[in-house]
């Protein structure tokens, strides 16, 4: 149980181990574990970056879907409106067309009526007055008629 | 396997004292313990070569599981180096990494059946091996008289040899007429501190061994008792590595560190 060389035998040992330890196994060991705690952080930063980021595109994709409703209950509304618009269109020009044909058809009607009514009055006039030749072939009286020639006469 | 089973005309107190003879060369002072540096010295190859090894291939990304354990453990003392050690020193963190590796190693040695190796080298020729090189006291007075050395090279180096005599001398008392009762208090603090460090291992490993022995001569009983105390015995190799590694860099610490 005595001290002996053994003392400076493990002086020596422990300086040479210890040296090695801080020449070849510390820095790295130290480096690799320094590079990857900073990988492993980078990591968590950008997953949480990504997070975020997902967090906003989640927003802003509701904010899109919300305007883009809105945009459709817009149009749909507009073109209800315009369909009524075009439907009352239609409607009144229908209405003045129908008007104007049964005006235009009156017309025609009347000037047909009004034709017809000359036609026949002129062929009234024509058998009134081949009616009245015939008569007045017939019953001629010469001296009834001489009374009409001479007030004729005297009146000229 | 006790001593009496072996059939020799062992009494335990041989048996014990056989176990605890150091396998020596060289006579007096000059004498080496050749089984306490051949364990020490191997155990330290080991630690080198394990931990080099990993260290070249260490990788960025995934590590495997051997890269992992040790990252574990360098990550461990960096913290406690760290947190204890506030200078910057390049020496500090692989001085406690060895220390902490190196003597787990050691330390864990005991808990080779304490036969085993002592047989086998009697069967080979070589009459006396301790196994444990920490049940040495060269052994663990060697790491914390190296220990010392480094105390004092960092006193030097922060405070100059004028801070460092200062330090020796105006403490407690900050008169020149205490300056050798401060000298006698001062020097008795900071011897007393590698002598403790080493005596602290020295005594946990050799105690515990002692009753590894003990134990190892009560026949058949000794196999549930050697168990019981060999899963106690983890605890005492793990804690004594630390409170080693722990005070050594407490003590340097306080070494940078200016009253």
């Amino acid at each position: 149980m005595n001290l002996n060389a053994t003392l400076l035998g493990q002086s020596i040992a422990f300086a040479v181990f210890v040296i090695f330890c801080m020449k070849y196994i510390w820095p790295p060991l130290i480096s690799a574990i320094e590079a990857r705690q900073a990988k492993i952080a980078d990591g968590l930063a950008s997953a949480e970056r990504a997070t975020k980021d997902l967090e906003l595109a989640q927003a802003s994709a509701g904010d899109q879907l919300k305007e883009a409703k809105a945009q459709a209950a817009s149009i749909v509304d507009a073109a209800n409106k315009r369909k009524a618009q075009i439907v009352d269109e239609a409607k009144t020009a229908a209405i003045t067309e129908r008007d104007n044909i049964i005006a235009s058809g009156y017309a025609e009607v009347e000037a047909e009526r009004n034709r017809a009514k000359e036609d026949l009055r002129q062929q009234v006039a024509v058998l009134a007055i081949a009616g009245a030749e015939k008569i007045l072939e017939r019953s001629i009286d010469e001296a009834a008629a001489n009374d009409i020639v001479e007030k004729l006469v005297a009146e000229l | 396997m006790s001593a009496s089973d072996t059939g020799e005309a062992l009494t335990s107190g041989d048996y014990i004292i056989h176990h605890l003879h150091n396998w020596t060369v060289g006579e007096g002072f000059w004498s080496l313990n050749v089984d306490s540096l051949l364990f020490s010295v191997g155990l330290g190859v080991l630690f080198c070569w394990l931990f080099a090894s990993v260290a070249k291939k260490a990788t960025t990304g995934v590590p495997g599981k051997l890269q992992c354990l040790i990252e574990m453990t360098v990550e461990f003392v960096d913290g406690t180096v760290k947190d204890t050690f506030h200078g910057k020193s390049a020496l500090i963190a692989p001085l406690s990494l060895t220390i902490f590796v190196w003597i787990i190693l050691m330390n864990t040695m005991d808990l080779v059946p304490v036969d085993w190796l002592p047989m086998a080298s009697q069967a080979s020729g070589i009459e006396y091996m301790r196994v444990v090189p920490t049940t040495d006291l060269n052994i663990t007075m060697g790491m914390s008289i190296s220990v010392f050395f480094l105390m004092i090279f960092y006193s030097i180096k922060m405070k100059g040899v004028s801070g460092f005599v200062k330090e020796l001398t105006m403490q407690p008392f900050n008169h020149w007429a205490f300056i050798p009762v401060n000298l006698v208090m001062e020097l008795v603090a900071l011897i007393a501190k590698p002598v403790s460090l080493g005596l602290r291992l020295f005594g946990n490993m050799y105690a515990g061994e002692m009753i590894f022995m003990l134990i190892a001569l009560l026949g058949v009983w000794q196999l549930p008792l050697h168990f019981v105390w060999a899963t106690f015995h983890i605890m005492v190799v793990l804690l004594q590595a630390f409170i080693f590694m722990m005070l050594t860099v407490v003590y340097l610490s306080m070494s940078c560190e200016d009253h």
